[in-house]
């Protein structure tokens, strides 16, 4: 009889291969969304972890100096001999062949065991001491000289303190790691140095903070895909729970008790689970994989933060892949299950009462929307990022669950105006047909309102990021000079072939203990004309001109609360009053700007070798020449406006390509939940249908009222996802940017995006409805007549 | 002594086997650096600080101690120089130091390390002054010296003093170390009376007792055979002192010579077939048996002796491990000493 049984369930999958794949395809595909950026962020989080280790010497404290300044060798040595247990670090950047390189230098004698030198072999030592630069083998690969060395952390180069003090022209030490062994008596630290302060270091969770809202994105993201593939596996469940009505009915006649027959059920279900996890993790992998070099790519742009953009996988992942995709099953199936236990052997199988029922389920639908709603108004009061991603979410939450009530009221308005019988058939109909469809319609309205509200945000960013390109870079051309040796002969070939030539020099250097960049601006009207400034003095540019106060970046200010007037300590100790706050998209440090004069003043190790040129009226393409052939510059050592510019914004859009890809994939789930719901709605409508057949109507007429039935639906959907988009893009925006980045981007709206994505709504949803209304054209005119011989 | 220590110290913290080119130095033998001359004489102060045309040097105290609580205590105060390279440059030294307190709760040890010529440690001949860190041996000179060190969970504070002469040990302060003739310059000071306080978290020890200083430097102090090394510094009862030590090579061979120095102080250089020292028992020490008694014999002066260590368990878990501490002298002479064994 078991076997019997189970035999005759799963003969129903041979019969239909298309459920059996539309089944694991939504479920391996929401699993594959959801474990892919489990996978990315996991990847992500590690880096930082190992990266935070060596920076912070594995979680030690550290001493810094009050004022942000080098600490000398002999407050070290002070400390050595009174006790103290702590180990100088110089810290700085590189340029590496392609990009910086972040430069440790450390002391092999003193570093605590457990650090970055934990992760050096003893053998490692000795080419320290040669002066030997070490990376991890992604990392060396951007740097000629570095020796490859697998256990040490990506994105930073390790160095003898002396090595790394020759390579960053400096004396000093940028901290000092304090051992976590320290002996049993030592004086207090005012005693030795006074200068000093004991700082808890650089962790992981600092890292982890400043990338928070990129990865909550990623994975509100993947939660939504999630979601979306759900419907989905809920549709193809229960569209196979349904049609097997029959045969459940028989085997319960012939004695299968209702256990058992739900075991069978859910032996059935895990098989397909497991095998779409499997097959998802191995999809999640290709995603994540493809995916992974973008948002490191991305990572090291927006936050400075280092992965490498090579996969690793832990066992963990791959379990939590298979566990959600049965989870994911039970929750789909769950319903399904249900109503498959509780059906009485002789129970008339068909769908009328469970569209009855539905009202209830509208009603509690409303109240659980409402909850959503007051819970997105408490994040909206609590704040910070968290309380802006509650926000989204509950309104997220709250919008789709008024979905199908929503509708339902439209659809009752549309039905009082019609006058046509068959037009009232057709809203009552459509209304009818609501619970069934409503988890692929909020599905649908999710992945809409996610697709209209990041594009929004996206475009916005974009648009105000150009335009504000557009003013800063205000050279026509960008040059590198080899080595500031070269700086009196490029300054005296450049005499008579340029208008001005504008120094951009920089130095790194720690803010308010966290690092920042150090620039040096040059007397030049170039700059009050083009650099617009958010708030000022009136008379910034002439404050600066003489050498009086700095400029500083919107997100340092916003980070600090710093204002204009407001006196801002920098490393060397001294202050400088803040004349002026400038926008700076896409950097995550803070930044100081101070007259050239200053810069050149108070600091060693600056940056010399970068120049813009101002050519005025004069030809670009023959000063480019020039300067390759008559001065002798390498042509990489030069890049004009335009080239920057274009550089500027791949790198923008690469930051958002992850979050394209992710808006499209989530449409083509939704679609496909559709699709499966329609699937499911089809075979149950027959007898529905039937009458009206009978009636007069053409079974192309009633093909083509389902398809006008599905579109009119997904222009509804659309019509309600839009405000909610924009409300999406709106907390995006004004909330979660200014929370995660420091800084608010004004909103634009984008009609013809939404135009865009009207079309494509109303595509895949006809596209949905294609195949279900031409099977209904196609079906045989007995099977209707069957319908009457059947009515039970 | 101690010169496996050393080497093993190179070892790691250089990495590279014997004639690696990675780490100048040994690879290249000794020729760039300074040699062991037998006819060197040690000018005093001068000798007590470094010669760093030398590639190894160290100022090694032990003290065999009792408290007033009437336990018994065994401190090492040890500072090492290490050459990176030929030259003798500040900034090519690598100092190391190492401290022991065994006591009857446990064997305590910490070890530092420093970078030459930036003043973290050092040696300065006169007024004698040699430091790491917070870990100083200090004097107006050599004879007369405090010693301080401390781990996390103990520190020592003592007074050194001394009213004999140094003794030079082998020929006029030239010890050979093996049949092909490797050496060092060697002198100790044994007849130090020692005064001074044991600190740990929760008490503190008056102690006193006698210890003993080695001062020793080279450039190749090993056979390239030889693998281990036991060295003995006896305290006795009549008021005479015995250094030996044995270096065991790779074949079972042993290379055994040592000095006995009179009451008055006056060495007396022992022959290669004077001095045996013979295992007794051994104790499992983590992974490791080590020998923890011994028979001392040296028939010229009708000793026979044995040695038992006082606490097996004193190990020295530095980043190259090997076992230092007290032991008890009983049989034809009695006393206490230390005994350092390497390379297990």
């Amino acid at each position: 009889m078991n076997r019997a049984a189970l035999a005759a369930l799963l003969s129903h999958w041979r019969r239909r291969p298309f459920q059996l794949v539309t089944l694991i395809l939504g479920l391996s595909l929401a699993t594959a969304l959801w474990s892919g950026v489990q996978a990315i962020n996991a990847e992500a989080r590690k880096s930082y972890g190992a990266a935070a280790d060596v920076l912070g010497g594995g979680g030690l404290a550290e001493l810094v100096r009050r004022d942000g300044g080098a600490i000398s060798q002999a407050d070290f040595v002070a400390l050595r001999r009174a006790g103290w247990q702590v180990s100088p670090v110089i810290d700085g950047w590189i340029r590496g062949e392609a990009g910086r390189v972040r430069l440790l230098g450390v002391d092999p004698f003193t570093l605590p065991e457990g650090g970055s030198a934990g992760a050096l072999a003893a053998g490692d030592m000795t080419g320290l001491l040669d002066g030997a630069l070490f990376a991890h083998p992604s990392t060396a690969a951007r740097l000629a000289e570095a020796t490859a060395i697998d256990s040490l952390a990506p994105g930073i180069a390790l160095a003898d303190l002396d090595t790394a003090g020759t390579l960053l022209q400096t004396n000093g030490f940028t901290r000092l790691l304090i051992s976590d062994t320290q002996p049993l008596t030592r004086p207090d630290l005012a005693e030795i140095a006074p200068d000093l302060r004991i700082e808890t270091p650089e962790t992981a969770e600092d890292l982890g903070r400043l990338t928070d809202s990129f990865h909550l994105n990623l994975t509100a993201f993947g939660l939504l895909s999630f979601a979306v593939g759900l419907f989905i596996v809920n549709g193809a469940v229960g569209l196979a729970f349904e049609q097997r009505r029959p045969v459940f009915r028989t085997l319960r006649a012939l004695g299968l008790t209702a256990p058992r027959l739900v075991t069978f059920l859910v032996l059935e279900l895990l098989l397909f689970a497991l095998l779409a996890g499997i097959l998802g993790i191995l999809l999640g992998y290709l995603i994540a994989a493809t995916l992974l070099p973008d948002v490191a790519a991305t990572l090291r742009g927006l936050y400075g933060a280092s992965v490498e953009g090579q996969l690793t996988l832990a066992p963990a992942w791959w379990l939590s892949g298979l566990a959600i995709a049965c989870a994911g099953t039970a929750l789909a199936a769950g319903g399904g299950l249900w109503r498959v236990a509780r059906m009485t052997p002789l129970a008339p199988a068909r769908p009328r009462a469970w569209a009855m029922a539905s009202l209830n389920a509208f009603r509690w639908q409303l109240g659980a929307a409402a909850g959503c709603f007051l819970i997105a108004g408490a994040g909206w009061g609590i704040g910070g990022l968290l309380g802006g991603f509650t926000l989204l979410g509950g309104l997220l939450l709250a919008a789709a669950l008024a979905l199908p009530a929503t509708l339902a009221a439209i659809l009752s308005l549309a039905a009082r105006s019609a006058r046509a019988p068959l037009s009232e058939w057709f809203w009552a109909d459509t209304r009818q047909q609501l619970p069934g469809l409503s988890l692929a319609l909020m599905a649908l309205l999710l992945a809409l309102a996610a697709n209209i509200g990041v594009g929004t945000m996206v475009s916005s960013f974009r648009a105000t990021f150009t335009g504000w390109l557009d003013q800063r870079l205000v050279s026509e051309l960008y040059v590198t000079l080899e080595d500031e040796a070269d700086i009196p002969a490029f300054t005296a070939f450049m005499a008579d072939k340029s208008e001005a030539l504008l120094p951009i020099w920089e130095i790194e250097a720690e803010v308010l203990g966290a690092p920042a960049e150090i620039y040096g601006v040059a007397d030049h009207p170039i700059y009050a004309e083009n650099w617009p400034l958010l708030s000022a003095h009136p008379d910034t540019w002439a404050r600066m001109a003489r050498g009086e106060g700095l400029l500083i970046n919107e997100q340092l200010a916003r980070r600090e609360a710093l204002h204009p007037g407001d006196t801002l300590p920098l490393p060397g100790g001294f202050s400088m009053e803040i004349n002026g706050i400038y926008s700076d998209y896409g950097n995550p440090i803070g930044q100081v700007v101070l007259p050239l004069d200053v810069l050149v003043a108070r600091y060693d190790g600056i940056d010399r070798r970068d120049f813009g040129v101002l050519t005025g009226d004069r030809d670009l393409a023959a000063l480019r020449t020039a300067l390759i052939r008559d001065y002798g510059l390498p042509e990489e050592n030069l890049i004009d406006q335009a080239a920057l510019k274009s550089f500027s914004l791949s790198i923008f859009e690469r930051t958002f390509a992850v979050t394209g890809a992710l808006n499209i994939l989530t449409l083509g789930v939704a679609g496909l939940a559709i699709l499966t719901s329609l699937l499911t709605l089809a075979a149950m409508r027959l007898p529905q249908l039937a009458p009206l057949w009978a009636l007069g109507l053409t079974r192309k007429d009633l093909a083509r009222i389902e398809l006008l039935r599905a579109l009119i639906l997904a222009a509804l959907t659309f019509a309600l996802a839009l405000p909610l988009g924009l409300a999406l893009a709106w907390v995006l925006l004004a909330v979660i940017n200014v929370e995660a980045f420091g800084w608010r981007l004004p909103m634009f709206l984008f009609p013809g995006q939404w135009l865009w994505l009207f079309v494509l709504s109303l595509a895949a949803a006809a596209l949905a409805a294609l195949w279900p209304a031409w099977q209904m054209r196609r079906r045989p005119p007995a099977d209707l007549i069957r319908v009457f011989t059947h009515e039970r | 002594m101690n010169a496996k220590t050393i080497l093993t110290t190179l070892f790691v913290l250089c990495a590279t086997p014997l004639g690696a080119q990675g780490f100048a130095g040994l690879g290249q033998a000794a020729e760039a650096y300074a040699l062991p001359d037998p006819e060197t004489r040690f000018t005093f102060p001068e000798d007590h600080g470094a010669h760093p045309e030398f590639r190894i040097e160290w100022w090694y105290v032990t003290a065999n101690l009792t408290g007033e609580d009437g336990a018994t205590y065994g401190v090492q105060w040890t500072l090492f120089r290490n050459a990176l390279r030929p030259g003798g440059a500040p900034g090519d030294q690598v100092w190391m130091g190492h401290a022991g307190l065994a006591t009857p709760q446990g064997h305590l040890f910490a070890e530092r390390f420093a970078r030459g010529g930036t003043g973290q440690a050092g040696v300065a001949p006169a007024p004698f002054a040699a430091w790491i860190d917070e870990w100083n041996m200090t004097g107006p000179d050599l004879n007369t010296i405090t010693l301080t060190a401390q781990g996390a969970s103990f520190r020592y504070d003592l007074d050194l003093a001394a009213d004999r002469p140094f003794v030079p040990q082998g020929a006029d302060g030239y010890s050979v170390k093996s049949a092909e003739g490797q050496a060092s310059h060697y002198y100790s000071q044994p007849f130090y009376q020692v005064t001074g306080t044991l600190t740990f978290p929760d008490r503190e020890v008056r102690v006193s007792g006698q210890g003993w200083l080695d001062r020793e430097w080279s450039s190749q102090p090993l056979a390239g055979d030889q693998t281990g090394w036991d060295w003995i510094s006896l305290h006795l009862e009549s008021g005479e002192k015995l250094m030996g030590f044995q270096l065991r090579d790779t074949k079972g061979g042993t290379y055994t010579t040592g000095t006995w120095i009179t009451a008055n102080g006056t060495p007396e250089p022992l022959g290669t077939d004077a001095l045996r020292l013979d295992e007794v028992a051994t104790t499992e020490i983590g992974n490791r048996s080590l020998p923890t008694t011994w028979d001392v014999t040296l028939p010229a002066k009708g000793l026979e002796a044995r040695i038992t260590v006082t606490y097996p368990d004193s190990w020295m878990g530095t980043r190259i491990p090997y076992w230092e501490g007290p032991v008890a002298v009983t049989g034809s002479h009695k006393g206490v000493g230390y005994l350092e064994m390497s390379g297990y």
